[in-house]
């Protein structure tokens, strides 16, 4: 049967959240307008309400479509095709997310919160400030309001809540236009992972905190209060700043822990559409700080705040309409919004921009020149400097729309990035960094009086000797001799040693004062751990047998990768590895289950324990119990020894997808304090091709004697007869026998049942493999006249997988400094909401 | 002149700079026939060419195949001009690859073949897909 209420309550919720943020709009608008404050008072409350059931509604079209999805209604096109009944409820969650209409959702749900908050906190700002909240969301709401205009034909955004009837054309539909599949298509596997349950929530939230600084820009313009919008969306703008970042992060690392192109930032599209704005809005934070002090810098923190809120929005336009389509992995195809998009972002883009303009001649300036000495110039370099760092990334990725444009008026232009993405940006970015460190370093010397040219050097003296020291000491240590790694050392120790010289006398000062020196620091550790991590990074997987892996490959994949076979260690950067045998996943619990300790069922999802498995030392499965699996993924266990103390156990991943062609490669990673040692599988045995077994061995043994099985020792243990055996029918003439063979491996002993039949007169057998030692032992006779068995034995190559590693240096010291950074801004942020607050209050 | 004029006019220097040597730098979309030329010509850059991949009278994708080490792959591409091209990709087959509508490879050639370093997948949304999976 089909739900249809739920998807109708769903609907009717998108329908309402739209029209009742127009009225809200409207109401808000009234408010402004009214002559006396009885009238304005009236509307406010109208206003008020009516946002009010715009985020019931949102949070309605939220509810049903977390309904149908933890329901699995698969009648539903968006539960068809991001879900399905075998994933956990926090996958159920990103499921939520992971098509465009639900990230707009998402997006709405951010503002509607903030919007619930902002209506409350802002008494003087709230009708200009909920009037471009509530335009903003009645945009995003058409993005998924799935209306189709009557008389002129258009469709206005792409509803979650279709029938999957309603999308696709399937022929069964005409059959049976009741059908209901009965399982889902499921969720990328790649995106099975705990951080995509995060890192989106995280980077809406990102981008709803930066509408609201853009509406109080706005508003302070329209309402002709250029200064005072300042100090009520300074806050916010950290708090927007610190978030993003942390989403920013967030991506990165989950594509450090997850795909296997060796590194947590690849200037994809996707990366740098939101890396750009987030540049600009830190440039944006540090004129509005500026402006707070010394009332310069008003007009170039009016176009940043804007600009921050363009760039979001262009960054949306080019995820999600897809232009990048060929310049991308991942961008989402067009839904045929691109055009709403585009008329969403020219509309607050013109709207702004003609704001500014009629604006211009009365939006107050300082007159007085900036001098050098001053903390402004500082800062108004560094942001410069942030802003045309944010510019390069900004050109290329934008290539694709320069290339529409000029197409449009008659100009041929196909400009494309560069094959080597990362080069092409990390080349130009690192003297960008270099730069911005250099003057926020310097700029640091002002944060606390002014100064002149003495003053200034006696200041300077201590951290730039300090500076100088370390820095000669990580030089020689870490041997660098690249030009751009010695000044980009040079510019991160410098911030770090200048702003923890402030930092030590904020502190005895006012704690609460620390956030600012706290985010440099972070800055300067992240620009040494990213130097290290990428410029020193290296691959310690080498191949010094002087064997090639195979004459098929490439001579750098032969050299810059190890075989290892089963049981065979090798020596790899200081460690001694030995690969362990592949392992699956359970779907529940943590923890790997061997492969040869299951046998898989018709029912890929499910296998039975062939014996008791522990798991940690603990009993998890009895023999014969039936454990669900996730089928996709194979892990190889990868032992990691130093001096013959295990010093860690890796599982890098591969994922197996038939339908999709390939195998896809997640590393695992051996954590030290000063380096990440990073391995991913590079090559591996092809599970779907039956191995090539070598011509079959015979050999006479008695029952309990010894005999060498591929240089193993075995002994045949037991012979017994079998009254029953699966798939074949015994007459009463016929007979089955099963030897039990045990083969000493070179840790546990494994065991072999190979079954000697007669049926119908007809001998038969049926082989048994131990897979980790790659061997196959077949009953091939009896001899009854000599009490002796001819048992055969077949060998393949062993058990074997292809790995490389590469070493990251000082990898952490970039985590820490994002942890660093992140506190330094929500430090910051709470000093500016407790400024904002004591200034209401009075 | 006032400082700040000073100030505008170097930032603008700067930008007009970044301008110049993104463009210089940048890549181009081209067919393998002028791809072909620029190879020819000594030119070494990686260069971007579009194309889907061969398919048979059924729709299948025909010539994509996988060494037998599973390591690396080969696949016929057809640019726009019809020109089919075989291509070496040093890389296991990328998932979706059978599904994608357009395939962009980014590389050069090395002689008659195609080494492509990079390619970029443009695959049908689940939007486009017309046909429910078989597993139901």
């Amino acid at each position: 049967m089909i739900h249809y209420f739920i998807g109708n309550l769903g609907h009717a919720c998108v329908i309402a959240s739209f029209v009742s943020a127009l009225a809200a709009a409207f109401s808000y608008w009234k408010s402004k307008q009214a002559p006396d404050s009885f009238r304005q008072e009236e509307w406010r409350k109208t206003a008020r309400a009516t946002f009010w059931i715009h985020a019931a509604a949102v949070l309605g079209i939220a509810i049903s479509l977390f309904v149908i999805i933890g329901h699995h209604y698969f009648e539903y096109h968006y539960a068809y095709s991001y879900s399905d009944t075998k994933l956990q409820t926090y996958y159920l969650i990103s499921t939520f997310w992971n098509g465009q209409e639900g990230s707009f959702l998402l997006w709405m749900f951010w503002h509607a919160v903030i919007g619930l908050v902002l209506m409350y906190t802002q008494r003087n700002w709230e009708a200009p400030v909920m009037i471009v909240f509530t335009l903003v969301q009645a945009f995003l709401a058409s993005m998924i309001l799935g209306v189709v205009l009557p008389g002129i034909d258009l469709k206005l955004g792409s509803s979650p809540f279709i029938l999957l009837r309603e999308a696709m054309a399937d022929p069964i539909f005409q059959a049976n236009p009741n059908f209901i599949p009965s399982e889902g298509q499921g969720l990328n596997p790649l995106l099975q992972n705990y951080w995509m349950v995060i890192h989106p929530p995280t980077l809406f939230l990102g981008f709803a905190a930066t509408l609201v600084p853009f509406a109080f820009v706005v508003a302070g313009l329209w309402q002709r209060q250029y200064r005072d919008w300042i100090k009520p969306a300074l806050p916010w703008s950290l708090f927007a700043g610190a978030v993003l970042g942390l989403g920013i992060l967030m991506g990165g690392y989950w594509a450090y822990e997850t795909l296997n192109f060796g590194g947590y930032w690849n200037w994809d599209p996707v990366e740098n559409a939101v890396y750009v704005p987030w540049l600009v809005l830190v440039a944006s934070i540090h004129t509005m700080i500026t402006y707070k002090n010394s009332e310069t810098a008003l007009k170039a923190s009016m176009i940043l705040v804007v600009s921050v809120f363009i760039l979001i929005l262009y960054s949306t336009f080019l995820t999600r309409s897809g232009i990048l389509g060929d310049a991308s992995v991942h961008s989402f195809t067009d839904l045929g919004l691109s055009g709403q998009l585009f008329v969403y972002m020219m509309f607050f883009l013109l709207a702004a921009v003609a704001l500014l303009v009629i604006r211009w001649k009365e939006i107050p300036t300082s007159e007085k020149e900036i001098s050098v000495y001053s903390r402004e110039f500082w800062i108004f370099a560094g942001a410069t400097a942030l802003c045309l760092m944010g510019f390069q990334v900004l050109l290329p990725t934008s290539f694709p729309v320069i290339n529409k444009v000029l197409g449009l008026i008659g100009i041929d232009s196909k400009m494309a990035t560069p094959g080597n993405q990362v080069a092409y940006y990390s080349n130009i970015q690192i003297w960008f960094a270099i730069v911005v460190a250099l003057l926020s370093g310097t700029g640091q010397f002002f944060w606390w009086k002014r100064m002149d040219k003495s003053k200034l050097k006696a200041e300077m003296l201590a951290p730039v000797l300090i500076t100088l020291i370390l820095w000669a000491i990580v030089i020689a240590g870490a041997r660098i001799y690249q030009p751009s790694y010695l000044l980009l050392s040079l510019a991160g120790l410098y911030i770090i040693v200048s702003s923890a010289n402030v930092l030590r006398s904020v502190i005895k000062v006012n704690r609460s004062l620390a956030g600012g020196a706290l985010a440099h620091i972070g800055v300067g550790l992240m620009l040494v751990g990213i130097l290290f991590s990428a410029g020193y990074s290296r691959i310690v997987s080498l191949n010094n047998s002087g064997i090639a892996i195979s004459n098929d490959l490439p001579d750098d994949f032969n050299r810059e990768n190890l075989l290892l076979f089963l049981n065979e260690p090798r020596g790899m950067a200081g460690y001694d590895i030995e690969y362990k045998g592949e392992r699956i996943e359970p779907r529940s619990g943590s923890g790997y289950i061997k492969k040869n300790d299951v046998y898989w069922t018709d029912d890929v999802f499910r296998v039975v324990a062939k014996k008791d498995i522990l798991i940690n030392g603990n009993l998890r499965y009895r023999q014969g119990d039936t454990i669900e699996v996730r089928p996709e993924n194979t892990y190889y266990e990868i032992q990691m020894k130093k001096e013959g103390k295990l010093a860690a156990t890796l599982y890098p991943r591969t994922q197996i997808n038939p339908d999709m062609g390939g195998f896809l490669a997640s590393p695992d990673i051996k954590r030290n304090p000063d380096r990440d040692i990073y391995t991913h599988v590079s090559n591996m045995m092809n599970p779907q091709a039956e191995p090539d077994w070598r011509k079959q061995d015979d050999q006479r043994v008695k029952l309990g004697q010894e005999f060498f099985a591929n240089d193993y020792v075995a002994v045949m243990e037991s012979i017994s007869r079998l009254e029953e055996l699966e798939g074949v029918e015994l007459g009463a003439e016929d007979v089955a026998v099963k030897a039990r063979i045990r083969v000493e491996g070179e840790y546990e002993p494994f065991y072999a049942e190979p079954i000697f039949v007669i049926k119908d007169r007809t001998p038969g057998v049926i082989s048994s493999e131990i897979p980790d030692l790659g061997i196959r032992l077949t009953l091939v006779n009896i001899h009854p006249e000599t009490s002796e068995f001819t048992i055969g034995l077949s060998q393949r190559q062993k058990n074997w997988v292809v790995i490389k590693a590469v070493e990251k240096p000082f990898i952490n010291v970039l985590w820490l400094g994002t942890g660093v950074l992140m506190m330094g801004f929500f430090m910051a942020m709470i000093r500016r909401f407790r400024e904002f607050r004591q200034i209401s209050k009075a | 002149m006032k400082k700040s004029h000073i100030y505008i006019i170097l930032v603008i220097g700067i930008a007009i700079a970044i301008i110049i040597s993104t463009a210089g730098d940048a890549s181009t979309y081209v067919n393998f026939d002028q791809a072909y030329q620029m190879a020819a010509a000594g030119n070494k850059a990686s260069i971007h060419v579009v194309g889907e991949l061969k398919k048979d009278e059924h729709g299948q994708v025909t010539g994509l195949e996988e060494t037998p080490d599973h390591v690396s792959c080969t696949f016929i591409l057809v640019d726009d001009q019809q020109k089919e091209q075989k291509v070496f990709y040093n890389q296991p087959i990328p998932p979706d690859m059978t599904k994608s509508e357009k395939v962009v490879v980014i590389g050069k050639y090395q002689n008659d073949l195609f080494i492509a370093d990079k390619i970029l997948l443009k695959c049908p949304s689940k939007y486009q897909e017309q046909k429910l999976k078989a597993s139901l």
